[in-house]
């Protein structure tokens, strides 16, 4: 593909130019940051939305007569109508606002997992999760008798399908909760078909988007699954603020999780009564700023719009697997048909410490660890790889950067 | 480029003669016969350490280990089981307080006192203090040796 006569293509410089961080050098060095699958970087919008809230009209939401605290409440409403027109939820009402990713998981594993699954039914993740999309399953098994099925993960790093549907067979599958793509491995799993078997023999389907909604349009009707969760920070936006949606009528049968102010709708010491949802879920005074802030960095990457999102990240990691192949002594970690831009990889036999903090002294920033994903780690054999993940400011010269820097690091450990 | 290339901005860290022990470990193996030993564990990034220490009445007579890890803590574990051998254990323990000082800070308050030629010798490593997320790969090591001779089995980099 021809990045300058795609009509689709992003002016990444123009992009860079929304981003004030960019322009900062690390150790002398200019900054080239491809650690964005950890948390993106944030947009002049959006830190301009937050400030100029703080600075002209801030106040608490839902509950204040006077003009600050309707104004504030508006704004940070917004963010709920951008998330539910974000995803094609089919009414806002459908979008909960929690801390994270992990907060909407949490969430998800004590209303859902302990309101509505029953002993002896199974919750089937995959191979390739995030602890966050493990832990929560554990505890839920342990305090409920919930079983924890995983579907293996193949060779490539995709989901093993067959495996994944003979799981199900015995029906007793009442959750799958499954990674839309994966922090490690880049790997974007077949969601639709997901679906489709998992409803087949009776599964609800909940998919952790958190990688996945940052480069792909993602709309939950089409896909017609049950829950999606992401998060914020990822998203351009702030820390601090997640999203899970759901359909209706599941948030309605779930019990709420935590109890407190916001989320009722009368309370007497014999009995209390919940508010309508998604308020039954948003328990105290919300991540108002923040909220304010995501409806920014929503505005920002649907302007952009997700054809060029996803162009951009195809373009890039088709060139960051054709640089990084020239590296001599370097493997990357999964080989899936349909990824995205997180390519892991390690590096002969350097540790991937060593090689993220000598990629950091030429102001190169990636990740190196086991990604939150221990199991998926272990798959491979592996206790860490080195991961470089783009974004929407990410460009070609900076994979250049990366490929030339592990040349070196390579050559400084022969 | 490697032919021209003499990779001066990846050498504060990285010097030679750490890259030297991290690739040739001289004290690398178990020990045959032992009187104490300890496993250090890094579950952040998975690195691993086994220390074993034969005594020689209240000196380290014999240090060896097996590391699984990054270049920084596989030649802090060499470093250190030369730097400790012939060592009193109380000396150990007191040496292992001023290096774990100079990881932290990258100061050396001990380097003029009575621990100055051990401490030199460990100084190469000094370098971690600018990189905090590093810091625990130099100590995991020492906290395994200290686990050893307090005859803990377990110990974990803090």
């Amino acid at each position: 593909m021809n990045v300058m006569t795609n009509p689709a293509a992003l002016d990444v410089e123009r992009i860079r130019a929304d981003f004030p961080i960019l322009t900062q050098t690390i150790r002398g060095k200019k900054l080239v940051f491809l650690d964005s699958a950890a948390s993106a970087q944030k947009p002049r919008a959006v830190i301009d939305a937050m400030v100029n809230a703080m600075e002209t009209q801030y106040a608490n939401v839902h509950r204040g007569l006077h003009w600050m605290s309707e104004r504030t409440t508006e704004s940070f409403e917004g963010c709920r109508d951008a998330a539910a027109a974000l995803m094609n939820a089919r009414d806002r009402s459908e979008i909960v606002f929690t801390g994270n990713s992990t907060g909407a998981i949490n969430l998800l594993a004590h209303s859902y997992g302990r309101g509505i699954l029953k002993p002896g039914q199974a919750v089937l993740i995959s191979g390739m999760e995030h602890h966050s999309n493990i832990v929560p399953w554990q505890l839920l098994r342990e305090d409920r008798g919930i079983e924890l099925r995983v579907a293996p993960v193949t060779d490539a790093g995709e989901l093993d399908m067959a495996a994944f549907e003979a799981l199900l067979q015995d029906a007793k599958v009442g959750l799958v909760a499954m990674t839309h793509m994966s922090n490690v491995l880049g790997t974007v799993t077949p969601a639709e078909r997901i679906v489709q078997v998992a409803h087949a023999h009776g599964a609800k389907v909940m998919f952790d988007g958190s990688q996945a909604i940052v480069h792909r349009k993602v709309d939950v009707q089409a896909l017609d699954c049950d829950f999606y969760v992401w998060t914020g920070h990822k998203l351009y936006g702030p820390t601090g603020i997640g999203v899970l949606w759901a359909r209706r009528e599941l948030l309605e049968a779930m019990p709420p999780f935590f109890g407190g102010g916001d989320m009722i709708s009368s309370v007497t010491y014999e009995k209390s009564t919940w508010a309508e949802v998604p308020h039954k879920f948003e328990a105290g005074t919300p991540a108002i700023l923040e909220g304010i802030g995501l409806k920014a960095a929503i505005d920002y990457v649907q302007a952009i719009g997700y054809d060029a999102l996803a162009a951009h990240e195809a373009s890039l990691t088709e060139h960051a697997l054709a640089r990084l192949a020239t590296v001599p002594d370097l493997r990357i970690i999964g080989q899936a048909q349909d990824r995205g831009g997180v390519v892991s990889f390690v590096l002969g036999k350097a540790h991937a410490h060593d090689v993220a903090t000598l990629l950091d002294r030429q102001g190169i920033a990636v990740r190196a660890g086991h990604h939150c994903a221990e199991p998926l780690m272990h798959r491979f054999g592996l206790d860490s790889t080195a991961r470089a993940s783009f974004g929407v400011y990410t460009t070609h010269a900076e994979i250049d950067a990366l490929a030339d820097g592990l040349v070196r690091v390579r050559d400084f450990f022969a | 480029m490697s032919g021209t290339d003499n990779f001066d901005d990846l050498r504060d860290l990285y010097q030679e003669v750490i890259l030297d022990h991290g690739r040739h470990p001289r004290h690398a193996q178990r020990l045959q016969t032992f009187d104490a030993t300890a496993k250090g564990d890094n579950p952040m990034c998975g690195d691993r350490v086994q220390v074993w220490v034969k005594y020689d009445g209240d000196r380290l007579d014999h240090v060896g280990f097996e590391a699984r890890g990054c270049a920084i803590s596989v030649a802090s574990a060499d470093l250190m089981a030369e730097t400790v051998q012939g060592r009193a254990k109380a000396d150990t323990k007191a040496l292992f307080e001023a290096f774990r000082t100079m990881a932290r800070t990258g100061a050396c308050p001990d380097c003029g006192g009575a621990l100055a030629e051990p401490l030199e010798r460990l100084a190469p490593l000094s370098g971690v203090h600018e990189y905090p997320s590093r810091v625990k790969c130099a100590t995991l090591p020492w906290h395994a040796l200290i686990a050893a001779l307090d005859g803990t089995k377990e110990a974990s980099s803090e």
